[in-house]
């Protein structure tokens, strides 16, 4: 059976296609203006690389912010329940899911089947985000592909206390002024960031294993800071950004699911 | 299946025309109608104001009007433009903001002649009436109620139930009459019966379906907050209830079919109204019971018909907002397995601190008892800039794929 997951996220836009419960191809890219587009771009790309054509595909599911936009897809879950089922493929031992992505981020905890036990998400505000780090990078200049290693060279962390991202860099933009080392802000910026995902984390009674996906898995020291915190490795799988699409066309494949 | 017109409450026209008349009558120019006006906190002892022949106005129900009609957060703007603070009750603020412009669905509230504040359901109220007291230059009365975090000690009896003779005697001052103890026997009864016959309504949920949802109860609650004590809310509350046994009897529920039962803590979110009854509605998930709407009859256990003004003290000070943190758990665990409940949904409402405060552990505590799921969503009654909707969406969503 050949099905399609489509993620539409805030920032990116991701894609897989599974064949039997293996994954044939995965694609990620920006969502930028127009999700639909962006949903549309992701598909056919998919389609190439996996060498499919439309009609192959059994079915589609759709998930992410985006996911009411996307007209070719049979239905839409929310990125919870895909993400779960993602980890039920790609990390079948874990037992909490950090997904921190562009707006959002999550703490999903699993059952012993693998199935959504609870959840939890930040409120309405963008601190403990990529978009947090993506405001940060620019405030302080750098690539933000770069700030893990940066943070890698703090001798010391900076204490970030404001709570809201505007307030936050402005507080970074005091510190830059006050000649902290770029290296110990980020640490500083990394380390609120997993203050926040811990106090989700303990509302929910997460425990290990751990995995973390979204985007922002892609930072090490987002990671580092996690597993001191949880005192516990965090695994981020080798597609960690796009789990919750490979979840969702596990989910396609899934008649009763 | 229903017809959309089957679906609708009958009684929900009469309501309407009542509490048309109410606010008519309470506009009316005192010279006409020869009352007085009085405003009144949400959880204070209305009773005595009706046995006085007092029109007894509340701002908190103005608020949910204004919340509802979507005129809050224009209002809310207004208060933090006279230096209020966003972080005030959005009540509050709009009340202050509508005293000060006319502001709301019918331009503004009547003028009091005295405020009567209790402090049963929140802090916030005592500031917030002695800036009316101010403002308007009239008498306040403040009814303290010492919290009750589970029993109800004796030392709090004394001191509330001298706090009522006192205000007898505001009420008496103000007035410029005696007090009327036979009228206020005849009220004391209305008022238990209206109670009674309004649990009676909320009961009617138990059965599967569900006549109504808690949207319809937080709308038919308007009676039970302003008129209780008079012969139109029993009358209306036993129209209301035979409406309701007449849709069991014909298997008519909001929510065709009935595949999830839930349960509302907190104030709605007075202008989501329809969006939270319609996204729940689509995955078939109905709220058949609420923390909130019960409020209103939770303390009938402590009332005592026979001595009405007496066990005002005990009754108004036990109310569920003025009790510890414990017993609104075991409140909402009961509530679970009475409506045989399939989840909880907590609005965590910016406006309400006592209300909110304390629901993460509350909702640990009826998930360890239960085993039931729990979400939480973050919100506001009626500042619309406290919610956001893509998120609160997500979180049902997955909510309802957990279930």
């Amino acid at each position: 059976m050949i099905t399609a997951g489509i993620d539409i996220g805030s920032t990116t836009a991701k894609g897989a296609i599974l064949k039997d419960g293996h994954i044939e191809a995965v694609t990620v890219m920006s969502t930028g203006y127009d999700p639909k587009g962006a949903a549309e771009t992701v598909f056919q790309t998919l389609l190439e690389k996996a060498g499919l054509d439309r009609k192959d595909l059994e079915a589609v599911v759709s998930t992410g912010y985006g996911r009411k936009n996307v007209g070719f897809a049979g239905r839409s879950v929310t990125e919870i329940t895909c993400h779960a089922a993602g980890a039920r493929l790609l990390s079948p031992t874990a037992a909490t899911i950090v997904d921190i992505g562009g707006q959002d981020s999550k703490v999903i905890v699993l059952d012993s089947t693998g199935k959504v036990a609870d959840f939890t998400m930040n409120d309405k505000c963008a601190a403990g985000t990529g978009r947090f780090l993506e405001v940060m990078a620019s405030a302080l200049q750098i690539d933000l592909a770069s700030l893990a290693e940066f943070s890698a060279r703090a001798d010391a962390t900076v204490a970030i206390s404001s709570v809201c991202t505007v307030f936050a860099e402005s507080e970074v933009i005091s510190l830059i002024s006050k000649g902290e080392k770029r290296e110990n802000i980020i640490a500083g910026i990394h380390a609120a960031i997993g203050s926040r995902i811990v106090s989700m984390a303990g509302r929910v009674k997460a425990r290990p294993p751990y995995i973390m996906t979204g985007g922002v898995a892609l930072n090490r020291g987002v990671v580092r800071v996690l597993e001191e915190r949880f005192q516990s490795d965090v695994t981020v799988p080798e597609l960690a950004q796009v789990n919750g699409a490979v979840g969702a066309a596990l989910i396609a494949a899934d008649r009763n699911g | 299946m229903a017809t959309p017109d089957e679906k609708k409450i009958k009684a929900d026209k009469r309501l309407r025309e009542i509490m048309t008349e109410y606010y008519i009558e309470a506009k009316t120019p005192k010279e006409q109608t020869g009352k007085k006006i009085a405003w009144i906190t949400s959880g204070g002892p209305v009773e005595p104001l009706h046995a006085m022949d007092v029109i007894p106005i509340y701002p908190e129900n103005y608020g949910a009007m204004c919340g509802a009609a979507k005129m809050s957060t224009e209002l809310c703007e207004k208060a933090e433009e006279m230096g209020y603070s966003s972080d005030l009750c959005s009540y509050a603020r709009g009340d202050i903001a509508s005293a000060a412009v006319n502001g709301g669905p019918i331009g503004g509230l009547p003028e009091p002649d005295m405020l009567i504040c209790c402090n049963n359901i929140c802090g916030t109220v005592l500031k917030w009436y002695q800036v009316l007291a101010r403002y308007f230059d009239v008498p306040l009365f403040v009814l303290d109620t010492p919290v009750c975090h589970t029993g109800y000690e004796k030392e709090t009896d004394i001191y509330v139930r001298h706090q009522i003779g006192e205000y007898v005697a505001f009420l008496e001052a103000v007035c410029g009459r005696s007090f009327d103890y036979d009228r206020m026997d005849e009220v004391g009864t209305l008022s238990v019966k209206a109670q009674k016959l309004w649990q009676k309504v909320l009961d009617t949920t138990v059965n599967k379906p569900a006549p109504m949802t808690c949207f319809d109860a937080f709308f038919h609650l308007a009676m039970i907050v302003t008129l209780r004590g008079t012969q139109t809310a029993v009358d209306y509350y036993e129209l209301l209830l035979e409406e309701m046994n007449d849709r069991i009897c014909k298997g008519i529920s909001k929510v065709e079919p009935e595949r999830y039962r839930l349960i509302w803590d907190n104030l709605p979110v007075w202008y989501k109204m329809r969006w939270f009854s319609d996204k729940f509605g689509a995955h078939n998930a109905g709220f058949v019971a609420d923390t909130y709407t019960s409020g209103w009859c939770g303390t009938l256990p402590y009332l005592d018909e026979n001595d009405f003004l007496g066990s005002m003290a005990e009754s108004y000070t036990r109310i569920f907002l003025n009790t510890g943190i414990d017993h609104m758990a075991d409140n909402i665990v009961k509530m679970v397995e009475k409506y045989d409940a399939d989840g909880v949904v907590f609005h965590s409402n910016r406006s309400c601190k006592p209300y909110s405060f304390g629901q993460y552990d509350i909702q640990r505590i009826v998930g360890e008892k239960t085993g039931t799921p729990c979400l939480m969503i973050e919100a506001d009654m009626c500042d619309e800039r406290k919610f956001s909707e893509t998120q609160v969406e997500t979180r049902i969503d997955a909510f309802i794929e957990m279930l």
